[in-house]
Order: structure tokens, then C-alpha cells, then sequence
């Protein structure tokens, strides 16, 4: 075949959940789909695209699975992608570390490809375990090119590319070969191909051994997150104030320089646009900046799967699986991630549950809300324990509702749990924060600024009409049986797009020129000035971590469901439990 | 001695016989390799003891220890 400018070629991945896919989808086409040490973290089919010596190769990144014929969405998913005959080149992508259980799934894709690459990843840490592969041998086992990489180190890209291209271009003649049975054909090649020498490793076990033994386990578990929780607390107390001061500062300038600007665009723009802005920023970004990198290291290092195995017992309790504990967590940062992250989970019945609740653990966009109400009505306590009190509050919320759920609605055993657990990994520090400053954390900054401006103009507009003052009052029955006022939960209707909202969005309403002279303080003070007691301090938290979730996460939840009737109930289910408690509250109190 | 999955202690090691586990869950455990046949340790167990890592082939994987008394082994 004649070679054109760019030729064009369609290459699918396959392979294993955390073998390595996803970083070598990276390397492969520059761009950063968010890789981490626990299965099942390809929640979407990713696609780019890879020029390389006149080549454009359009790489698709297909869900990691353990089979192509079974039932969940991803292995379907996968199984379609190859069948439908779209790829003109399958990278079958096996774990050097793990070369026999990864090789199950390969020779099943061996057998229905026409034209494959087998590339044995991870080989960095095959060698660190003492394990050699021989493997021109596996190749003539396989039938197809072997090519061995550390995509982690980006080693033997070039080397995969070659193979992919000639693979392409058909120049190597393959038999397609026919294994009766897939599991003992793995065990007999591996054990040729491989030798296992033995390599000192013992730090892995003795992690292992006392990470999840009985005695240690759950206490170390449960200190780490109250230490990620203080942390993030404690740690964005000195930035959002430098921010804030940043901001004010940005104030007096551009207030100067719009002194010529008629008052309403002044106004507009700077009280409506650049005052929720700042204040959303200087709220989220520190917490966020925290949050993400510590939670990405736990990722990397393999831990979540850890504990989801020690909090299976718990979940299990509550007809979950430990895995629903897994995507808790992933909601801590985000829960629309938390969402997605629930198709890990193998039964369709615990994995609706799980989605329908994960919003009930309060997200980074609600810390600051927890932080400042925490801060100023329960100082002694101290907001990063208080900010802990209402985690633990939002996950037992989760766990209970999930309980109720399972025995009323969704009634019959609750599936099997079946997880791998993967070896620990030294976290990579640079990607890390690189990955979860940038990827992360500015994203969803962005996406809230992005909210937040036009949110802002909006709400500055109609602070300076009647409009919102009669919208508050009329919900202002409402908003006291539920322990806060009109305003407040006027506040929570408006911050639908996005939690970080919220305070700003008080803030203006209760002082419709809003000015920017101080910090979490003033704000405070606003607060206080508007007659908000520590009771309605206390009922706006917990409306806070039960109530319907933003409208990413409710996007997110209808794409994962494909049913309106079940993001109707993820909105109503956090919103029923918000009410009930705070109207409880507010007789008790 | 041929007993059950479940019975074999933190460390020790079996040969999977028979897996007599609902079809669902078979299908699974073949895809992770384990079949009859199969070299299996036991790694280590949860806090309350009902889930097990098992190591198998090279990789680690997490059951339910309940289902491992459907799993009749060679111990």
C-alpha cells in the first residue's frame, strides 16, 4: 500500500481494568484522561488522536474488563467496540506483573481480532518483582507482535507505534489462533514465557499486612480521612484569606478605573460579576487545591481498594458493597466523579442505590458553606472537627438512606463482591499534583467561575428590584419550618448550578450593595448583622449536605441511569431527607 | 483433605476442585481465573472476617468469604 500524507487508522485498547491503559492512552495522544491505582477508572470511552511519521492513528480507549461477554456495561461496551470490526488495530495491553491472569482476557481477544498488538505493560514493575519475560517466545505463542513498555515512564512508545503501524499496514501475516480453553491455554504460556526471580519486596506485605489487619485497619483508615478532612480545613484558612485580600484589593483598582462607567454597569460588573467571582474562587480554590492532591496520592497508592475491602462489612450492612464506600470517597472531592465512579459497581440494583445517595456526602463545593457557618456559630469546636461531624453525618445519611432503599424498594439478595486488589505503587509526586492541580482542581474551578459570573449579574440584577426580596418572603414560611429563613433557602434554590454558591449568593441578598472591604470575617459579620442564629446556622448545614444535588451532578446522574424518573428521585431523596431533618430540628430546638 | 475455600487460614495454600457458586458469580471467577485446577492462598482477611483476599495467579482478589464455602478445595 502506497503511503498517503496522513494515513489514517483506527486503534482500539483493550485490555484489564489497572493494567495501565489509561497512561499509555496519554502517552500516546498528549492528552490527560485521569488515571489512578484501582480498577475500573476508565469510566468513558476516551478517544484521541496520535500523529506519528505520517501516521494519524485515532485511539480509542476501551473500558478496562475482565471479559467481553458478561453483563455489565463496560464489558459490553468493550465487547461491541471489537466485534463491529472499527478498529483496524487491537493494542491488547497486558500487566508485566501479572502476565497470567492478564493473558486470560487476551487470548479471548486474540481469537476475535483480525489484526492485534500484544503490548505487556507495567514492565518497570515485573522487573522490580524479579520477573523476566522471554519475549520473542511469546510472541510465536501468540501469534501476534509483542511489544513491552513502561508507560509510566514512557518507555517504549516508539517501539509500540512501529507494531501498531505495521500491524496496520497488514505487512505481518497472522493466523488467527484457536485456544479451547483461555485460563489453562495463560497458565501454560505464562509459565514458559516468564521467570520469576525472586526480588525483595518485602515492604509491599508488610504495608499490606498492617494497613487492612484487623487490629490497625480501621483505625488507620479512619484517621486518614479526618486528617485529609483537617488538613484541607485548616490548610485553606491562610489562602482564601490571602485570595480574599487579593481580591479586594482588585476591587479598589477596577472601581477606579470604572469611575467614568454609568453606576448600573459599575454595579453590574463589579457588586453582580466580579464580587461573586471572587468570592467563589477565594471560598473553594484553597480546600480544592488541598483536597485533590492528598485524595489523588490515596488513589495512586492503591488505598481505596483497601478500604473498600474494610468497608465492605459496614456497606454490607446496609445492602451495599464495599465499593459504594469507594465511590463515597471519590464524592468528597466531586460527586458528580462520585457518580460516574458507581460503575464499578457489579450489580445494576446496588449501583442505582449508590447513585441515588452519593450526593448526601457533602462535596469540596460545600466545604466552604461548612467551613464559614462551622467557624462562626460553633467556634470553640473548631470547623475543621465540625466540618468532620457533618462528613460522618452525610456518609451515615448515605449509608442509611442506601439501607432503606435496598430493603423497600429493591428487594433480593445482594450480589457477590468481587474485587481485585492491586499491588501498592510508589506515588509519582510531580504527576500527582500536576494531574490533580491542573486536571482537577482548575477545572472545576473553572466551571464554577463559569457558573458563578453570570449567576452573579443575574442575581445583582434582581437584588435591585423587588422581584427577589418578594421571592424570599413568599418562601420565607417554608424556609422557617425548616429552621433557616426565606433568604437562605432562596439561596439554595439559586446555587442549583453550583454548591460554592451559595454563600455569595446569601451575601448579596441580604446586602443588595454588597461591598468588599474584608474577609471570611465580614462576611460573618454580614451574617450576624441579618439575624442569623446559630439554630438556622445549624439547619442550613444540614440542608447543605441533604439537599438536590447541582445540576452537573444531576447530568451526570441521568447519563449514567438514562432515566428521568431516577434523577427525579436523586433530586427529591436528598431533598426528603434535608427536609424532614431540619423541620425536626427546628421543633426540637 | 478436601474441605471448603473459606476454611484455609490467612497464608496457607489450596488447589481449587470444584467452584459450586451460583452461575453468575462462576462466570466471573473464571474470567479472574479461578478455576478448578487453580493454585489459591488465602492473603488476608477484613476486620470482621467476612471478606477475604485471596492471591491467585499473580493477582490479588477480594470475595466474600461466604461465597468461598462454595468453593471446594485441596487444602
Amino acid at each position: 500500500m502506497e503511503k498517503h500524507a496522513l494515513q489514517k487508522w483506527t486503534v482500539a485498547l483493550a485490555g484489564n481494568p489497572n493494567v495501565g491503559k489509561s497512561t499509555l492512552f496519554n502517552n500516546l495522544t498528549g492528552m490527560r484522561q485521569h488515571t489512578g491505582n484501582w480498577p475500573g477508572k476508565t469510566v468513558e470511552v476516551a478517544q484521541g488522536i496520535c500523529r506519528w511519521e505520517g501516521w494519524e492513528l485515532h485511539i480509542t480507549d476501551l473500558p478496562g474488563t475482565y471479559s467481553l461477554r458478561g453483563s455489565s456495561e463496560d464489558e459490553r461496551i468493550a465487547g461491541e467496540f471489537l466485534d463491529s470490526g472499527l478498529a483496524d488495530c487491537t493494542v491488547v495491553v497486558c500487566d508485566g506483573s501479572c502476565l497470567e491472569r492478564t493473558l486470560i482476557l487476551a487470548l479471548e481477544i486474540l481469537q476475535r481480532v483480525e489484526r492485534a498488538v500484544v503490548c505487556v505493560n507495567l514492565m518497570d514493575e515485573a522487573k522490580r518483582q524479579g520477573i523476566r519475560l522471554d519475549t520473542e517466545r511469546l510472541e510465536t505463542r501468540l501469534g501476534a507482535a509483542v511489544v513491552t513498555t513502561s508507560a509510566g515512564d514512557r518507555a517504549g512508545m516508539t517501539r509500540l507505534l512501529s507494531a501498531i503501524a505495521a500491524a496496520c499496514e497488514g505487512q505481518q501475516e497472522r493466523m488467527r489462533p484457536i485456544w479451547r480453553d483461555t485460563v489453562t491455554e495463560a497458565e501454560k504460556i505464562a509459565a514458559e514465557c516468564t521467570v520469576r526471580e525472586n526480588a525483595g519486596q518485602n515492604w509491599r506485605y508488610v504495608l499490606d499486612r498492617v494497613l487492612v489487619s484487623r487490629r490497625y485497619g480501621i483505625p488507620i483508615l479512619i484517621c486518614m480521612l479526618l486528617c485529609l478532612v483537617w488538613l484541607t480545613v485548616w490548610g485553606a484558612n491562610l489562602p482564601s484569606d490571602m485570595l480574599w485580600q487579593f481580591f479586594s484589593w482588585g476591587y479598589a483598582r477596577l472601581s477606579a478605573l470604572f469611575r467614568f462607567a454609568p453606576e448600573w454597569l459599575r454595579g453590574l460588573l463589579l457588586d453582580g460579576v466580579y464580587v461573586t467571582c471572587s468570592r467563589v474562587v477565594s471560598v473553594m480554590l484553597p480546600p480544592m487545591a488541598i483536597f485533590f492532591p492528598l485524595f489523588t496520592i490515596l488513589e495512586d497508592v492503591g488505598y481505596l481498594p483497601r478500604m473498600a475491602f474494610l468497608m465492605d462489612h459496614g456497606m454490607s450492612r446496609c445492602g451495599g458493597c464495599g465499593k459504594q464506600a469507594l465511590t463515597l470517597c471519590m464524592g468528597l472531592g466531586c460527586n458528580a466523579v462520585g457518580v460516574m465512579g458507581c460503575r464499578i459497581i457489579d450489580s445494576p440494583r446496588e449501583r442505582v442505590v449508590a447513585i441515588l445517595t452519593n450526593a448526601m456526602v457533602p462535596c469540596n463545593g460545600r466545604f466552604p458553606t461548612l467551613i464559614l457557618l462551622g467557624s462562626l456559630f460553633f467556634p470553640r469546636v473548631g470547623s475543621a472537627f465540625v466540618v468532620a461531624a457533618c462528613v460522618a453525618l452525610g456518609v451515615a445519611g448515605a449509608m442509611g438512606v442506601s439501607g432503606v432503599l435496598g430493603k423497600v424498594f429493591l428487594r433480593g439478595q445482594p450480589s457477590g463482591f468481587l474485587m481485585e486488589i492491586p499491588p501498592f505503587r510508589r506515588p509519582r509526586l510531580g504527576k500527582i499534583l500536576m494531574r490533580s492541580l491542573v486536571d482537577r482542581t482548575l477545572f472545576i474551578a473553572g466551571r464554577a467561575v463559569c457558573v458563578a459570573a453570570p449567576a452573579g449579574a443575574v442575581i445583582w440584577g434582581l437584588a435591585n428590584t423587588p422581584l427577589l426580596q418578594g421571592i424570599a418572603a413568599a418562601l420565607d414560611p417554608l424556609g422557617t419550618a425548616l429552621g433557616m429563613n426565606g433568604v437562605i433557602f432562596l439561596g439554595f434554590l439559586l446555587a442549583l448550578p453550583a454548591n460554592e454558591l451559595l454563600i455569595p449568593v446569601i451575601l448579596m441578598m441580604l446586602t443588595s450593595s454588597a461591598t468588599l472591604d474584608a474577609g471570611i470575617a465580614a462576611s460573618g459579620a454580614l451574617l450576624l448583622e441579618a439575624g442569623v442564629t446559630w439554630k438556622m446556622a445549624l439547619c442550613t448545614m444540614v440542608f447543605t449536605l441533604f439537599h438536590w444535588p447541582c445540576t452537573t451532578t444531576l447530568q451526570t446522574i441521568y447519563r449514567e441511569t438514562r432515566s428521568w424518573k431516577k434523577t427525579a428521585a436523586a433530586f427529591l431523596l436528598p431533598t426528603a431527607v434535608g427536609m424532614v431533618l431540619c423541620g425536626m430540628l427546628n421543633l426540637l430546638l | 483433605m478436601e474441605t471448603s475455600l473459606d476454611a484455609i487460614r490467612p497464608g496457607k495454600q489450596a488447589v481449587v476442585i470444584q467452584v459450586n457458586t451460583e452461575e453468575a458469580l462462576r462466570r466471573r471467577l473464571r474470567d479472574f481465573g479461578l478455576v478448578p485446577g487453580t493454585k489459591v492462598s488465602c492473603r488476608y482477611r477484613s476486620p470482621w472476617g467476612d471478606v477475604t483476599a485471596l492471591s491467585l495467579r499473580g493477582s490479588v482478589l477480594a470475595m466474600r468469604t461466604k461465597d468461598l464455602r462454595k468453593i471446594r478445595v485441596r487444602g
